[in-house]
């Protein structure tokens, strides 16, 4: 318990240094705001439409794949602590579970999720190729 | 009593987080309240003396599964939670079904308040068992979830598997659609 | 109040106080190094050999006016460097930087060196970590503004997908200190090997030190991976609305992330405090001293290797550097088992 006092307070000083800094230049800062000064920036034309716009699914796709090998790694922390205890038994355990897990990412690999720009223009157009 | 009132105000902190979770009209924040919850949850966890259930609370929930709540929550373009026609429409808004989903908000809480009498039952608190020191000693936790635990871990990776696949094909549906202006 | 106590807080002041320091002087060594690099002076007008260049800096930073665009959330505008800060604050409050020592007899049991000492300090360093990616999407998505949100998208895509590699290399580390305190990990580093070369884990892991050290450049978004801020694409990136102190707070927290990387690296790899000539005492020397250069060469890459494109970075991430610390992790636990049987 007591390690993590230490974090509590370095979090605390965090806050309190951010807000001070804040309030600081915030009381000696100047305050004359204009309409243009608060458009947001778009090279000194008038933005259009609204910044919060629908974007591609592919970084949906990528927290998602993220997000299920975040959890094979938090099961990898234990693993690794306890290995010595564990044995060839534990390792071959793991080396199960990466091969499983493997295929799901070639099949990942294969459909294009990893690919961005010119090349997965080009996958996604040999896919379509072959379903047609 | 620092323990005790440490205990309270993370528990405070959770309840009243998550509570306005589901108060907020603006997504984004309840985005972040939700995570401000999962850090109370992972403090307590910590007064529990489980540091490691702790530290992958934030790493899994807190670090991942919002980020994919933050990435939902933009795709969709949802600034506010606005009543619009087809909101209102919606299907899970019909009268039959909105009853029936109170229903099981009030069998939630009649379950809670019984687990609740039971626990004051038993009596003793979670933290004081003797098993209590398996759960702190990280090596202890790989050393039980390779053994006695050993299917649960390999169906994970079936779940992982499946997960995978159906999100790839989920996402490649509208991929198709999205083809058509291919030089986008 | 006792006087342990009151030391242990003494510590944790210091490393803040450190850490302020370390921003402030790391702006002014890049500025330098890039200087020294393209045969120009870097700051020199400001104290002696431009030193209070940073001092300036932030006075003048402090003295400009805050806006906040139309459109933009005015809370999460204001929450996201908070955010950004505290998280690279609170990350190094796990990493230890000295042996242990009683201040010359000024104690009778030994204090430890570092902010706080956890069993679990590798994962908490990287739990904190994870927490950073939060400052860089809310700021991209609360500016309103069309550069801001791409920036901080890819960024979050970009720190998430180097966030596997990095995990899997410290996983390797661990496996060989069978510990998750980075304390115990740096002590498992002491003594040499055939009585010269010092048994440093990046010896042991090679690759694993390559592998955490390109993620970690990606983590920090600092250049060849700088893509939230890519200037020539995106303006400035998730901090093109902000202005004054609120803007200042985005490089700092990158600076300090870049600090505890280093420090990361340093008790992981290179046997942290331990060293020969000085004594334990006075290991810190040794600490900052490898720290600094890690940091050095952080800097050296970004003013030598050119910018990647976006579709070159996800798939080096996820093709190559991922397996590799998949592969690295396997052969380390099967090299554990053969050689400990």
């Amino acid at each position: 318990m007591d390690g993590w006092l230490g974090v509590v307070i370095m979090i605390v000083l965090g806050v309190g240094f951010a807000g001070v800094m804040i309030g600081l230049s915030i009381l000696l800062g100047p305050r004359n705001p204009t309409p243009e000064k608060l458009a947001p920036y778009e090279c000194g034309m008038p933005a259009v439409g609204d910044a919060r716009e629908r974007h591609s699914v592919k970084f949906y796709l990528v927290a998602m794949i993220f997000l299920l090998f975040d959890i094979e790694i938090a099961f990898l922390y234990p693993w690794a602590v306890a290995l010595r205890d564990l044995g060839w038994a534990g390792f071959m355990q793991v080396v199960t579970f990466f091969l499983i897990l493997s295929v799901g990412y070639i099949y990942v690999w294969r459909k294009g999720v990893l690919d961005w720009g010119p090349v997965a223009r080009a996958v996604r157009r040999q896919v379509r190729d072959k379903a047609a | 009593m620092p323990e005790t009132l440490v205990f309270y105000l993370l528990a405070g902190l959770a309840i009243g987080a998550s509570a306005l979770v589901i108060g907020q009209r603006n997504p984004m924040y309840s985005v972040m309240l939700l995570i401000a919850s999962f850090g109370a949850l992972a403090g307590l966890y910590i007064q529990l003396e489980a540091p490691f259930v702790a530290v992958a609370q934030i790493i899994i929930y807190a670090g991942a599964i919002m980020v994919l709540f933050l990435f939902v929550v933009m795709l969709l373009n949802a600034p506010q939670e606005d009543a619009a026609e087809w909101d209102r429409l919606h299907p899970l808004r019909q009268p039959g079904i909105a009853r029936f989903g109170a229903m099981l908000g009030l069998l939630l809480v009649v379950q809670l308040a019984w687990a609740l009498i039971r626990a004051a039952e038993i009596g003793a608190p979670v933290g004081s068992r003797s098993d209590a020191a398996a759960v702190s000693s990280v090596r202890e936790v790989g050393r039980v979830l390779f053994t006695d635990y050993m299917f649960a871990f390999e169906a994970t990776s079936i779940l992982i598997l499946v997960a995978m696949v159906g999100a790839v094909v989920l996402a490649r549906r509208e991929d198709a659609g999205e083809a058509e202006g291919e030089e986008r | 109040m006792d006087l342990r106590f009151l030391i242990q807080l003494g510590i944790i002041g210091l490393t803040f106080f450190m850490l302020i320091n370390a921003s402030a002087l790391l702006v002014y060594a890049e500025r330098k190094v890039m200087g020294f690099m393209q045969q120009r002076y870097g700051p020199y007008l400001v104290g002696p050999h431009g030193l209070l260049q940073p001092l300036a800096d932030i006075l003048k930073l402090l003295m400009k006016e805050e806006l906040r665009p139309r459109g933009a959330d005015r809370w999460l505008f204001t929450l996201a460097p908070i955010l950004s800060v505290t998280a690279a604050f609170a990350a190094f409050a796990a990493v230890p930087w000295g042996a242990e020592t009683t201040l010359f007899g000024l104690l009778d049991e030994p204090v430890k060196l570092g902010v706080a000492d956890i069993n679990v300090g590798v994962l908490v360093v990287f739990a904190i970590t994870s927490m950073g990616v939060y400052g860089i999407v809310l700021a991209g998505w609360s500016s309103n503004s069309k550069y801001s949100l791409l920036g901080g998208l890819r960024s979050s895509a970009q720190m998430i997908s180097y966030e596997l590699s990095y995990a899997t290399a410290l996983a390797a580390v661990i496996l060989l200190a069978g510990s998750l305190s980075l304390r115990e990990t740096v002590d498992a580093q002491a003594g040499y090997w055939f009585g010269v070369i010092p048994r440093w884990y990046v010896f042991l892991q090679p690759l694993g030190f390559i592998i955490y050290m390109i993620a970690g450049v990606a983590e920090t978004n600092r250049a060849p991976f700088d893509f939230p801020e890519a200037e020539q694409e995106l303006v400035a990136g998730y901090n093109t609305e902000y202005s004054s102190v609120r803007f200042a707070l985005f490089p700092q927290a990158e600076y300090i992330n870049m600090t505890t990387m280093a420090a990361v690296a340093t008790d992981l790899y290179l046997g942290g405090w331990h060293g020969p000539f000085l004594p334990p005492e006075y290991g810190w020397i040794w600490f900052l001293v490898k720290v600094g250069a890690i940091l050095f060469a952080y800097i050296w890459v970004r003013w030598t290797v050119p910018r990647y494109r976006y579709d070159q970075l996800m798939r080096f991430g996820w093709k190559w550097l991922f397996p590799a610390s998949v592969v690295n992790l396997i052969v380390t636990a099967a090299l554990v088992l053969a050689l400990n049987a």
